[in-house]
This record gives C-alpha cells, sequence and structure tokens, in this order.
C-alpha cells in the first residue's frame, strides 16, 4: 500500500532575531526591572530562548506613572482621526512583520505555526484595524453622550494566544483614548516585547503603551496600584476572582474573561462530517488552550456510535509533533505546569471511569506534549464534564432530545461559548435563545472575528471584547468618572 | 462498525431510493469548503513532492475531447502517453488515454499491450440528452472499439427533477452495455457532472445513486461546464467511497477531471485523497485525474526536481 509521508517543511527562524535578554517596556524605551529575571523557553524543546526581566512593584509604578503622564498631556488630547492614524499604521506594520511575529510566537508558545501564521497574526491585525476605524467614531458608536475614555488600564494577558490577546486588549484601549500597562504571561513574553519595537516604529508617543513583563506577583502590583483606572483581565477564573475582590470597593472598572467549558452539541441531522471537522477545530485548535474551546461534546444518542467512529477515524489523521513544521496540526503543551494539569485531569477521568482513547502517535521525547485525547462514556458527574481541562481532552456525552441537550449544556458554572450542530435552522434558533453561553456558534466552532463582541456568562466573566459592545469597557460617559 | 446508518435501499421504487438519498447525512457547504482550504496548505517538499509528481502522472487519464479530434492528434497523444519525457525514461506513464468513442480503435491500436488502457467516453457525452438506445449503442461502440473503461454522462435533467430510479437504471444498464462477448466487462466511470448538479447535497446523493448502481469509479466532470472538477466537490465524493466501503466493502474510484492544471493543484488533490479517503486510494486503480494540460507541468516540474532548474515549456512536449 503506497503512503504519503510528507517531508519535513519546517518554516524558518532566520527571520526573527532573538535577544539574549530583555528588559522591560516603559515610556517607549526599553530598560530593566529590579525584580528576578527568568528564562523563557520553547516549549517544544525545552531550548531556553531568552531572559526577561521581572517588574517589581516599583517597576510598575514607573509604568502606571509613563501611562498617566501620556495619558495627561498627549494620548488623550489627540484627535480621534489621530489616534486612528497610530493604529492604522501599527496595524500595517503588523502585517508587513506577520511572518516575525508568527515564528516568534510558535517558538515561545508552542503553537503550530500553520496557526500562529494562518490565524493569530491576521486576526491581530485585523484587531487593529478595526479599531483604528472606530477611533474618530465613538461619538457614533451608540455608547451614550460624549463617550471619554477611562484613563490608565492595566492589562493582564494569557499565554494561549499572546499576541491576539495583546491585540483584543490594547487596540481597543488606544482606539477610545486610554493609555496601557500590560502584562504578558510570564511563558510566552516575546511577541509582547516584540511588539514594543512595533510602537517605537509606528512612534507612537512615549508611555501609551508599557509593557511589564513578570508572574502573578507583578499582575497583583497593576491591579493594586490605585492609579490604574480600569482592569482588563483574560485568563483563569480563580484569578478572575482574586482581581475581583481586589478591586472591590475602589474605583476601578474591570472587564474579565475567564475559563469555559464549552459544549459543542451535535444533533442526528447534522452535517456529520463537517461537525467532526467542527468538534476537532473546537478542541484540538491551539492544543485545546483555548478558553472558549469546546471541550465537551454533547452528541445525540442515536448517532453516538457513528460520530464517535468518524471522529477517532480523523483523529488518527492528526500530525502531532514539531510546531514549526507546516503540516504540524496539533503543537505543544505550553508549560510543565499546565502538562501536568492536564495529565492529572486525564487520569482524574480515567478514575472516574471514563473511557479514554488517542489515537497512535509518536510523541517527541523533549518538550511538553500530550497526545489527542478524548473520553467517551462521560457523564456530567464526572470532574472532565465540569472542570476546565485546557487542553487536548475531549469529554463526549449523550443527550436524547435539546432540551436535555440545553439542560446539560447550561449546568457548568461556565458560559462562554457553544456549539449547535443541526441542517435545522429552526432547531439553531431554539437552542441559541436557551443556551446561557456568550457566544453561540452554528454548525462552526472557533471562528473569531474583531466586529463580533466576545465574552462570557457567569463564572466565564464579565465585560465583552471586539465589535462595538467591546468599546463600552474602555469608555465612560455622561458626568461619572 | 458501519458508518453510515442507512439500510440500503430497495431500488424497484423511486420513492425509496428518493427516501434513502434524502437520508444521507447533509453536507454544510462552509465547512466542506473550509476543510478543503486547509489540506491545501500542506506543504509538500523535497521526497514527497519527487513521490506525489510520479504519482499523479500515473494517475492521469490523457485527454482529448474536441470536435476537432482526428486519429492524427489521438496517435500524438497516444505517443505522448508512451513517452512522456524521452529525456527521463525513468518518467511514468500516464494510466489511460481518454478519447471520443468513434476514436477508441485508433488509441488502442497506437497503445498496444503498452498497458496503457484507452477510455473512451459515451452515453451521449456531454450533455447525455439522447434516448436510451442511443447511450446504449454509443457505450457498445467505444468497447467495441477497444475501449477498457467507458466514462458515462449521468442524465441531469433526470437527477433534478428527482427521478432517481431512472438516472440509477441507466448506470445499471450502461454497466451491463460494458460486457464484451468473452464475458469481460470494460470499467464504468459515472460522471456526475457536479457543475449542473450545484449543491453538495445532491453530489453526495449522486455519488450513492451511481455507486449502488455499479460505477466502478465515480467522476466529478465532462470538463464542458464551469465549474469543472473542484476540491471541495473531490473531497465529497472521497468522503462518499470511503463511507460505501465502510458500508458494504466495496471499494469504488474517484476521478476529478477538468481545471486541474497544475502540480500544485494536483499535490492538494493527492493531500486530500491521502487524508480523506486513505492510502488504498493511492494509486491509478483508485484515482484518477482527468487532464490534458496537468501533465506538462508535472513534467516540467519533475525536470526542476531532477536538475534543480527549470526549463521551460518549450522543453516539455504539448502532446
Amino acid at each position: 500500500m503506497p503512503t504519503f509521508d510528507y517531508a519535513p517543511a519546517p518554516e524558518s527562524r532566520s527571520v526573527v532575531t532573538i535577544a539574549n535578554s530583555y528588559g522591560l517596556f516603559i515610556n517607549g524605551e526599553f530598560n530593566d526591572g529590579h525584580g528576578t529575571p527568568f528564562d523563557t523557553i520553547n516549549p517544544a524543546t525545552e531550548e531556553v530562548l531568552a531572559q526577561v526581566s521581572e517588574a517589581s512593584t516599583a517597576d510598575v509604578d514607573r509604568a502606571v506613572k509613563a501611562a498617566r503622564t501620556a495619558y495627561e498631556t498627549v494620548w488623550s488630547r489627540l484627535s480621534g482621526a489621530d489616534r486612528g492614524k497610530y493604529l492604522f499604521r501599527i496595524a500595517r506594520l503588523l502585517q508587513e512583520r506577520a511572518r516575525e511575529f508568527a515564528v516568534l510566537e510558535t517558538l515561545d508558545n508552542g503553537k503550530p505555526i500553520k496557526e500562529s501564521r494562518d490565524v493569530d497574526l491576521p486576526l491581530a491585525a485585523a484587531h487593529f484595524f478595526y479599531h483604528a476605524g472606530w477611533a474618530d467614531k465613538l461619538e457614533y458608536a451608540g455608547l451614550g453622550p460624549a463617550p471619554r475614555p477611562v484613563g490608565v488600564v492595566g492589562q493582564i494577558i494569557p499565554w494561549n494566544f499572546p499576541m491576539l490577546m495583546l491585540a483584543w486588549k490594547v487596540a481597543p484601549a488606544l482606539a477610545c483614548g486610554n493609555t496601557v500597562v500590560l502584562k504578558p504571561a510570564e511563558t510566552t513574553p516575546l511577541t509582547a516585547l516584540l511588539f514594543a519595537e512595533i510602537c517605537q516604529q509606528a512612534d507612537l508617543p512615549p508611555g501609551v503603551v508599557n509593557i511589564v513583563t513578570g508572574a502573578g506577583a507583578t499582575g497583583q502590583a497593576i491591579v493594586e496600584h490605585p492609579d490604574v483606572d480600569k482592569i482588563a483581565f483574560t485568563g483563569s477564573t480563580e484569578v478572575g476572582k482574586l482581581i475581583a475582590r481586589t478591586i472591590a470597593g475602589t474605583r476601578k472598572r474591570a472587564t474579565l474573561e475567564l475559563g469555559g467549558k464549552a459544549a459543542n452539541i451535535v444533533f442526528d441531522d447534522a452535517a456529520m462530517d463537517q461537525a467532526v471537522e467542527g468538534i476537532v477545530r473546537g478542541i484540538f485548535f491551539n492544543q485545546g488552550h483555548v478558553c472558549c474551546a469546546g471541550s465537551r461534546l454533547l452528541v445525540q444518542e442515536s448517532v453516538h456510535d457513528d460520530l464517535v467512529h468518524r471522529l477517532q477515524r480523523r483523529l488518527a489523521t492528526i500530525r502531532v509533533g514539531d510546531p514549526m513544521d507546516k503540516n504540524t496540526d496539533l503543537g505543544a503543551i505550553n508549560s510543565a505546569t499546565q502538562l501536568a494539569r492536564v495529565t492529572d485531569m486525564v487520569a482524574v477521568g480515567e478514575a472516574e471511569g471514563a473511557h479514554r482513547w488517542s489515537p497512535v502517535c509518536e510523541l517527541p521525547s523533549r518538550g511538553f506534549w500530550f497526545a489527542p485525547t478524548i473520553f467517551t462514556g462521560v457523564s456530567q458527574a464526572h470532574r472532565v464534564a465540569q472542570e476546565e481541562i485546557f487542553g487536548p481532552v475531549l469529554s463526549i456525552i449523550t443527550f436524547r432530545t435539546p432540551a436535555e441537550a440545553v439542560a446539560k449544556a447550561n449546568n457548568t458554572p461556565y458560559g462562554l461559548s457553544a456549539g449547535i450542530w443541526t441542517e435545522k435552522g429552526s432547531k439553531i434558533l431554539w437552542m441559541a435563545d436557551q443556551l446561557r453561553a456568550g457566544v453561540v456558534w452554528a454548525n462552526t466552532f472557533n471562528q473569531f472575528d474583531p466586529t463580533s463582541p466576545f465574552g462570557g456568562f457567569k463564572e466565564s466573566g464579565y465585560g465583552r471584547e471586539g465589535g462595538r459592545h467591546g468599546l463600552e469597557g474602555y469608555v465612560t460617559t455622561g458626568g461619572a468618572r | 462498525m458501519t458508518t453510515v446508518a442507512h439500510d440500503l435501499p430497495p431500488v424497484s421504487d423511486n420513492a425509496a431510493l428518493t427516501r434513502w438519498l434524502h437520508g444521507l447525512p447533509g453536507v454544510d457547504q462552509v465547512g466542506l469548503e473550509a476543510r478543503a482550504a486547509g489540506l491545501s496548505t500542506r506543504s509538500i517538499k523535497t521526497t514527497s513532492k519527487a513521490w506525489a509528481i510520479d504519482t499523479a502522472i500515473s494517475m492521469i487519464d490523457l485527454t482529448t475531447l474536441e470536435g476537432a479530434d482526428t486519429p492524427g492528434k489521438v496517435r500524438s497523444l497516444c505517443a505522448k502517453a508512451l513517452v512522456p519525457d524521452p529525456s527521463d525514461p525513468t518518467t511514468p506513464r500516464p494510466a489511460a488515454i481518454c478519447v471520443y468513442g468513434d476514436l477508441a480503435h485508433v488509441a488502442r491500436e497506437a497503445l498496444g499491450d503498452s498497458g496503457i488502457h484507452v477510455a473512451a467516453v459515451a452515453t451521449a457525452f456531454p450533455s447525455g440528452r439522447a434516448s436510451m438506445p442511443v447511450k446504449l449503442a454509443d457505450t457498445r461502440d467505444a468497447v467495441a472499439g477497444g475501449a477498457d473503461e467507458i466514462d458515462m454522462v449521468i442524465d441531469r435533467g433526470a437527477f433534478l427533477s428527482g427521478r432517481y430510479l431512472q438516472v440509477f437504471e441507466e448506470i445499471v444498464a450502461v454497466k451491463e452495455a460494458c460486457r464484451r462477448p468473452d464475458g469481460t466487462s470494460a470499467h464504468l466511470k459515472v460522471i456526475l457532472e457536479t457543475g449542473e448538479l450545484a449543491t453538495y447535497d445532491n453530489v453526495r446523493r449522486a455519488s450513492f445513486l451511481a455507486m449502488r448502481a455499479g460505477g466502478d469509479f465515480i467522476k466529478t466532470s465532462t470538463g464542458k461546464v464551469a465549474p469543472a472538477a473542484t476540491l471541495p466537490v473531490t473531497l465529497l465524493m472521497l468522503e462518499a467511497v470511503r463511507d460505501w466501503r465502510e458500508l458494504t466493502g466495496v471499494q469504488i474510484g474517484v476521478k476529478p477531471a477538468g481545471g486541474i492544471r497544475t502540480t500544485k493543484d494536483a499535490m492538494k488533490y493527492l493531500v486530500t485523497v491521502s487524508e480523506i479517503a486513505g492510502p488504498d486510494w493511492l494509486t491509478s486503480d483508485w484515482f484518477r485525474f482527468g487532464a490534458s494540460g496537468l501533465l506538462g507541468d508535472l513534467l516540467l516540474q519533475r525536470q526542476k526536481l531532477a536538475t534543480g532548474a527549470y526549463s521551460g515549456s518549450d522543453y516539455v512536449s504539448i502532446d
């Protein structure tokens, strides 16, 4: 039998230059932090990529001061049209340097180059373009009378889409006239630091964007800083609650985009082959490191066996390995910590009695890897049906009627996203009405667009990002401040 | 485990056939096209590319289907098939020469016992608008002329007006007309003309209908209607033959035809064959390209891989 073995097709890393060490980006310049420097590694090889400064509380204070000064003296005084010009410039620079960013993202994060190249970077640029267009039209966005910026915004982003989450945060903040202190995740700081170069290249006034690297303590310093007007956070529900508690009773506002345990609901009248693709995209896109991942498959009992068979057949063709190879579908788990978490949760699933299955696949010996995994025989009571795993692990649950599907889909503390698969339009509309989820996809999954608001119900957080609704978090209207 | 949760229907009754075909899972257009676009991004390099080029060449039905065709033109095409690249004798030969039925004997004579098949289009190709006796005579004539393979067209009018039983019975009858006096039979490729079926749901139904009626291959297009072969349509038909084998144990071939002109295109199709239907379909017994210009580009790319330099279109023969 002939086989079509794809020869290695590695993307070249020569397009990007990684420095040995990086400082903090404060007031338009790089300077060393006063905390303990830490390494950032390539999770696919465990190779150290660079040493990164840790921002101390004093460093965060410098960054906030720079942001405040830039806000008071420059950025809030610029016309919307002028702010828009800077954002357009940043968007174009991101497009021009997209390959460099994509390679760096894949090296630092472990995601396949295919995804950083085709999803993360194009979308990041699109967010800047989209918000650049809003900058001079905020009065007409229906946000209320005379929208004004909030002030200095502290932004804390996760490691799963480092550059894209930066764009989601920075673009609307700047468009609305705010200045920013942003902290990228400690395992994926490099593209944010490269973005600092873009800010310089775009001649963005110093202090409008400040990037401070570090872990939880640095984030806490931002959240607790008295001169920060708003916190925008994407990350775990646990940390989100901590932030909400910290800022309670202060003037600070917050938008929180937290965890999820999305149901991807497949009815017996679905377009099955495309549903299989949607399931794969739902849970194996970005190694399942997606807050809105379709980590629960709710399948109508009458087609369960057929669908599982189709899914298993499909998963046998998933290519796991070197993220820099253009044919890789599933890359590395982002960190040893996350790998341990995924491994533990899968052990829990097995102990709970769910049936575990993975395709035959050879995992590299170095780096952090986890084979695509599905659990059948999962029930609502299982932890793998309730808790976010944040890895390439799918829990399959059955239902009998649309009402039961809704009940099970809504029966988690989360409510970020959901997917519906049926060829029947009326069922889509009925389901979408019943599902308590911020995003409901019909016959597709994990589609993102800057024009579409994104955010959660319940413990998945509050506030929206993207679209007109996303602007609301970055303006204040009327007399209140 | 079967993957298509439908029992095979009785075929004596249009209503039963309709229920079966309409009970097949639907096709979501956006999802199907996204899947095809995803497979198109596979990067095929070095040794894989060399293998894929040779495989693609061996899968070509080298085709001339013009009103202006002559014995001379057909002989010229046969000569090209026999020696695709005079500068490199290791170049594989295409699978077949595809001509109109009246020229099948010319191709037969020119190809001799080379192993290259003669494929002839029949059944009032390309429209299929003729009475059954005419279609059957057309078929028998081509078989008698030495065709190893018959590329028939379905009656798209009948299909679109829901007369599935009629389409089914025509395929069965043409299959019967493919039988030779010695009891052997020409292979039957069933052209769905997907550009006229218009929807992916129709393509899936027509694929299952053709397979149920005994077609050995399902083929996308005549090449006379736009769009001809597309990657999503071919992907869908590859899903159909994959599912059909799981359901019945019978393997059916797939032939996209028309519009596939470049090596890059051919790579995308082979990736799709490999990842959708699986490696069992990666031979000329189970997958063909209906094309005329494709061979030239494959030969150019083959030379490029061997020598490291592009020659140019004047360094491969036009036919």
